[in-house]
């Protein structure tokens, strides 16, 4: 559709020379390329971002840590593969686009959920949150906080604090509420070194705090995801919730509960980093960052829910367009001179 | 205008925007400046400049001697063109230049005697270049450099005595001499400095006299130490400082030297003498000494002929109006898997449709590009990753910008300040979507509605 480029390419006749001349091809500059970028890479650098992620749910979940994210994953590559046939398209899974959101998707579900959870998850990521948009690029929310957004008020049991505790499991780990539960409803805090490390209680992704640093300091390094939004989101609710620590002392919800607790690390550096549905400019992923730290500060302070990455999440990426026009920097010598009448 | 007030210094510079592709200098960046033999005949185009175009003062079938005036305008913003060698002229016949302009050309079918090889080098290069014979008077030096044709050799081959005449409102503090040549592959302007310092620093002196500048600097990237350490001999003694630049593209373009060097920002739609900085590059500037100390008019240029598509790549001394084909052959060839002639480096370059078209003012090289250096991979959707703003040197927001050009939404185009692009290249090279972005923001430039 959009090839009028490609149609450009013309072959030219060769010029003089008795030798027969290669054929040469006129188009546009610039006629090199950086071979080192594409969007499957990109993807491909999420994905060795979440390894040390993974490795840890796994040490920390044991095989249901494995069995949720399998799932989850193939959920989403078998939902992006019949979404692409319906629309009669190229098959997309080269891109592991669809991969990446199912392995963040598994991440950010409870050990516990059934089976079905992760696969109604996964297609309704893909689903409703990328192919009905029109495809990769097009989405305006994180596919997967949309499939888990709708999974959570779907299955309320299976995704609520409820579905995290355990008793009679082999594992030690899910005894426990999860660390901010426990601090919001029973006022119990948990130690910062099993928070950073991850021996909590929790979605599988969100425990191990060092894991979540490691993986997407990583990213920020590589530049696929942009350093600006997790600073910002991690120095907003370090702001505020340092604030609310002075004004409240005795909280069980502290500095480091905030910060270390939660999906605050996963979310700001794997989903919120999401570029398709956050701001293009240093400004805008700024505003952004902040955004959705006021907002999971606000959600984990005054709301009924122990947690608000994904619901914070999620409203930034809805206010990204108006982000995208509001915020853009004017060019390097000022606005472009209106057009002589 | 209080400007003048605070003269910046100059200062060695870097970018935090723009890329850095390889170079692939290395190509021809050892190949000293070949002189290719007189060729049977050239064609010279008329219009080769930015501005009116010249009218032929010359019939068909007159003998011209090397740099007799061919065509000639009384516009201001035009340069006359010269016989790049001796012979003969015929009828005025139509070439298509590598932007796609057909534009008028002179042709001259060689015949009698020609200067040739080391001699021509030295005609045009070699020889002392005495700075105390530069004539005081600034419009001396603008009317010898007018009378020489001599053009912008970087590329956009904008007339050199507009450039040096200076505007009352508009003092001029800083001539900066532009070295940086920060097109990959190219490598014209490199061995110049090499080869070739001493006319680069009388013609900046003989520049920066005429528009009474009081600093000069001559600015080169820093992947090219050679060239920085034959400059700085050869400006000792004089005021001129050799200023070293991080390597960067696009370094070499205007604003951007101007930004590095002295921190000034040109404003959009402006031009640089409005921060008090006139910008010339080093091939010019040796024009200029040509043109103000042995009154010679600008006739050949230094060509690199380079490209992984060139069996040899060189760097050419040739005759303005040369055909490209003659460039090639001098340099062997194109190999098998030649696929894309460009005039001028790979970022910004014109394609050539043929070879048989006239070597220009403008032209610093010719590079000829093969399948496996060339981008082909097919377009996906913007992830509005965010990369081609990153690296955008005027900080505009290309992917906003092109895909509102491609739906012709030109409210959001203008809105984003499509006219402040400078088409460098920088967020298509980068582009993991390999979305056409120059490309479609050129082409919105261009269509874009008048209000």
């Amino acid at each position: 559709m959009h090839d009028e480029f490609r149609t450009l390419e013309a072959t030219a006749e060769s010029a003089g020379g008795a030798a027969p001349m290669p054929a040469l091809r006129v188009a546009p500059s610039p006629h090199i390329a950086d071979p080192s970028l594409t969007t499957a890479r990109m993807m491909i650098d999420v994905l060795i971002g979440l390894a040390p992620v993974i490795a840890m749910s796994v040490w920390v979940f044991r095989w249901y840590a494995v069995l949720q994210i399998v799932i989850a994953t193939l959920s989403c590559l078998a939902a992006e593969a019949l979404a692409t046939s319906m629309r009669r398209r190229a098959l997309t899974l080269g891109d592991f686009s669809a991969a990446v959101t199912g392995v963040i998707l598994g991440l950010s579900l409870p050990w516990s959920a059934p089976w079905y959870v992760g696969v109604i998850a996964g297609f309704i990521a893909i689903g409703l949150g990328k192919a009905v948009f029109g495809g990769l690029g097009y989405n305006v929310f994180n596919p997967a906080m949309v499939g888990r957004a709708f999974v959570m008020i779907a299955f309320p049991g299976a995704l609520g604090a409820a579905a995290y505790q355990a008793q009679g499991v082999a594992l030690h780990v899910v005894t426990e509420a999860t660390p901010l539960t426990l601090a919001k409803q029973s006022a119990i805090a948990t130690d910062w070194w099993p928070l950073f490390l991850g021996t909590v209680n929790g979605s599988l992704g969100e425990t191990s705090a060092l894991a979540c640093l490691l993986g997407g300091l990583w990213l920020c390094l590589r530049r696929t995801a942009s350093w600006e939004i997790p600073a910002s989101i991690v120095g907003t609710v370090a702001v505020l919730a340092g604030i609310g620590q002075l004004v409240r002392p005795d909280s069980p919800m502290t500095l480091a509960h905030h910060l270390l607790g939660g999906a605050l690390l996963f979310g700001a550096f794997f989903i919120a980093t999401d570029p398709v549905t956050s701001p293009l400019t240093f400004r805008g992923k700024v505003v952004f960052g902040i955004g959705i730290g006021v907002l999971v500060w606000l959600i984990r302070t005054f709301s009924g829910y122990p947690e608000g990455v994904m619901f914070a999440v999620l409203v930034m990426n809805a206010v990204t367009p108006l982000l995208n026009r509001w915020v853009y920097p004017d060019p390097l010598g000022g606005p472009a001179p209106a057009p002589k009448s | 205008m209080s400007a003048q007030a605070t003269v910046p210094q100059v200062h060695s510079g870097s970018l935090s925007w723009g890329v850095h592709p390889d170079d692939r200098k290395q190509l021809s960046a050892d190949a000293p400046i070949e002189v290719l033999p007189t060729p049977a005949q050239v064609r010279v185009p008329l219009l080769q400049h930015l501005g009116a175009p010249n009218e032929a003062v010359v019939k068909p079938r007159t003998a011209v001697a090397w740099g007799d005036v061919l065509g000639r305008s009384d516009a201001f913003v035009s340069a006359p063109v010269h016989a790049p060698i001796a012979g003969k002229t015929a009828r005025v016949g139509a070439v298509t230049l590598p932007n796609g302009r057909r534009v008028a050309a002179v042709p001259i079918k060689a015949d009698g005697e020609q200067v040739e090889g080391r001699a021509l080098f030295d005609a045009i290069y070699g020889g002392p270049w005495p700075h105390d014979e530069i004539p005081d008077d600034p419009r001396a030096i603008v009317a010898a450099v007018r009378e020489a044709g001599i053009v912008g050799l970087g590329g956009a081959a904008f007339p050199t005595h507009v450039k040096l005449s200076v505007r009352e409102d508009r003092p001029i503090h800083t001539l900066i001499l532009n070295g940086a040549e920060c097109e990959p592959y190219l490598t014209a302007d490199y061995r110049l400095m090499l080869e070739a310092p001493e006319p680069i620093v009388a013609g900046a002196l003989a520049a920066a006299r005429a528009v009474g500048a009081q600093q000069i600097a001559i600015a080169i990237e820093d992947n090219k130490p050679a060239a920085i350490g034959e400059m700085k001999r050869a400006v000792a003694g004089t005021p001129i400082r050799v200023v070293e630049l991080t390597t960067r593209y696009p370094m070499g373009g205007e604003r951007q030297l101007i930004y590095a060097v002295t921190g000034l920002v040109v404003p959009t739609g402006g031009l640089p003498l409005d921060v008090g900085v006139v910008v010339m590059n080093v091939g010019t500037a040796a024009a200029v000494a040509r043109a103000v100390l042995r009154g010679k008019p600008l006739t050949h240029r230094i060509v690199s002929v380079t490209g992984e598509g060139i069996a040899t790549p060189k760097n050419l001394l040739v005759p303005i109006g040369v055909s490209y084909a003659e460039l090639v052959a001098c340099c062997g060839g194109l190999t098998p898997d030649a696929t894309r002639a460009v005039a001028g480096g790979p970022m910004m370059g014109f394609t050539l449709g043929s070879l048989d078209i006239p070597v220009t003012k403008g032209t610093s090289g010719l590079t000829v590009l093969t399948d496996s250096t060339i981008k082909k991979a097919p377009e996906t959707n913007c992830v509005r990753c965010g990369r081609c703003v990153d690296v955008c040197p005027i900080r505009l927001v290309p992917t906003r910008i092109a895909l509102a050009a491609r739906h012709k939404a030109w409210d959001i185009a203008r809105a984003y300040h499509i006219t402040a692009c400078i088409e460098c290249g920088c967020c298509a090279y980068t582009c993991p979507a390999n979305i056409p972005l120059t490309q479609l923001i050129r082409m919105g430039k261009a269509e874009l509605p008048r209000s």
